[in-house]
């Protein structure tokens, strides 16, 4: 196990439950450390990390380009397309670049040659380092349709070898880019609130990751005296609860300075490092008794 | 002329379609012979570009105006690529709104979506 970093993925069903908040700090607790923010519409963990000496990286997709002066107008590309990214109208050949999935078919295909392929970007990734953690952040351009290019792009940042551990801040939500983002996880972390909402929105995620076959565990968030329904939903299904973060005041303010609790503060310090503790066991635990089946 | 319709079901005494890329049917009535025929939308169910290769249909059909509640970006791209102009359509069957546009009370289509990709619409 040594030889290959444990890979820890931060999801929740929604936004603004904590991931950012979570998965910095358990890479800040873990102090030697690779982040990867792959919510690449709305990245937001360098604000807490301020990389420093931060390098970036055009991402790029292929994009055909036609020449119409070669084009017969056999309509070949638009019979191939599966995205529908191809029209051929009044003897002219189109293409809608955001639908284009990047597969290159249509330039193979195409029999006058008339199709080539270009490099359109569609993102940028950032790398710089915070006291210890290599941090790498995906931006989306805007007006783009998918983070998938920029998502890959930073999950290949992962090492291949050593044991630090990697902690990746997924995007909100259970759609194709979150799917993408845990793929390479050997655990999930699933953050959820205290709310009926919130116990939903676990439940969509709890789905995914079950539909992965992911070892996974949940991080109730915003803790108050009184019901939880995450927690309910957590004994319900058996999913084990990894840890609990208090509705805290001082966390909050924290927070929104751009503070980061684990560095700054002791109490959250201990918080963090027993649950980066627990994360560790489960994922042996996972570990061990996939070896055995 | 050529005019199509989007369509739930294969009957021109029923509603227009909502939505234009995934609609079943289009209704295509040819203002000479009086003949409706109908297109099964192929496109209807593809997980995306769904307006683009309704337009595309629609533009091999040799269809010269559409009536239509309401269109996306790329498939207004189509459209015009075809020639084929677009109406909004009324409250109504498809034969009340062929009639209305036979009669020049529908107003042309001039706001088209952003498409919903999947987001609800």
């Amino acid at each position: 196990m040594a030889d290959k970093p444990l890979t820890v993925a931060v999801l929740s069903g929604k936004g603004g439950t904590g991931k950012t908040l979570v998965s910095v700090n358990l890479a800040a607790a873990a102090g030697d450390a690779v982040y990867l923010d792959c919510d690449v519409e709305e990245p937001n963990g360098h604000l807490f990390f301020k990389p420093e000496a931060a390098e970036e990286e055009t991402v790029a997709v292929k994009i055909p380009q036609i020449d119409t002066a070669l084009c017969t107008g056999c309509r070949k590309c638009v019979e191939f397309c599966a995205f529908h990214a191809r029209a051929f109208t009044g003897n002219h050949p189109m293409l809608f670049d955001e639908v284009c999935h990047s597969c290159g078919g249509c330039a193979l295909l195409c029999p006058a040659g008339a199709i080539r392929e270009t490099d359109k970007a569609v993102g940028t990734v950032f790398s710089g380092v915070s006291d210890g953690v290599d941090v790498y952040t995906g931006r989306l351009n805007i007006g783009e349709a998918s983070g998938i290019p920029v998502i890959k792009r930073l999950l290949s940042k992962i090492p291949n070898s050593g044991n630090r551990p990697v902690f990746i801040d997924c995007p909100p939500g259970s759609a194709c880019a979150v799917m993408e983002s845990i793929q390479d996880a050997d655990f999930c972390v699933l953050v959820a609130e205290p709310t009926i909402f919130g116990a939903h929105n676990l439940a969509m995620v709890y789905e995914l990751v079950s539909l992965f076959h992911k070892p996974f565990g949940a991080v109730l968030n915003k803790c108050q005296a009184g019901e939880n329904p995450s927690e309910t939903f957590c004994l319900e299904h058996r999913i084990p609860i990894l840890g609990r973060i208090p509705f805290d005041a001082e966390l909050g303010a924290l927070n929104a300075e751009g503070g980061i609790a684990a560095r700054e503060n002791e109490r959250y310090r201990a918080l963090f490092g027993s649950l980066l503790e627990q994360i560790g066991k489960e994922a042996r635990h996972e570990a061990a008794s996939d070896s055995q089946r | 002329m050529k005019i199509t319709i989007p369509m739930n079901e294969q009957n021109a005494e029923s509603g227009v379609c909502p939505s234009f890329g995934r609609a079943p049917y289009f209704l295509l009535y040819d203002t000479n012979t009086k003949e409706i025929k109908w297109i099964a939308n192929s496109a209807a169910e593809s997980s995306g570009g769904a307006g683009i290769a309704a337009a595309q249909l629609l533009a091999d059909s040799g269809a010269d105006e559409l009536i239509t509640p309401r269109c996306g970006e790329n498939a207004e791209k189509v459209l015009s690529g075809a020639k084929i102009k677009a109406y909004r359509a009324m409250d109504g069957t498809a034969k009340e709104n062929l009639e209305a546009l036979a009669a020049g009370k529908l107003s042309p289509l001039s706001e088209f979506h952003a498409g919903f990709h999947g987001h609800g619409g």
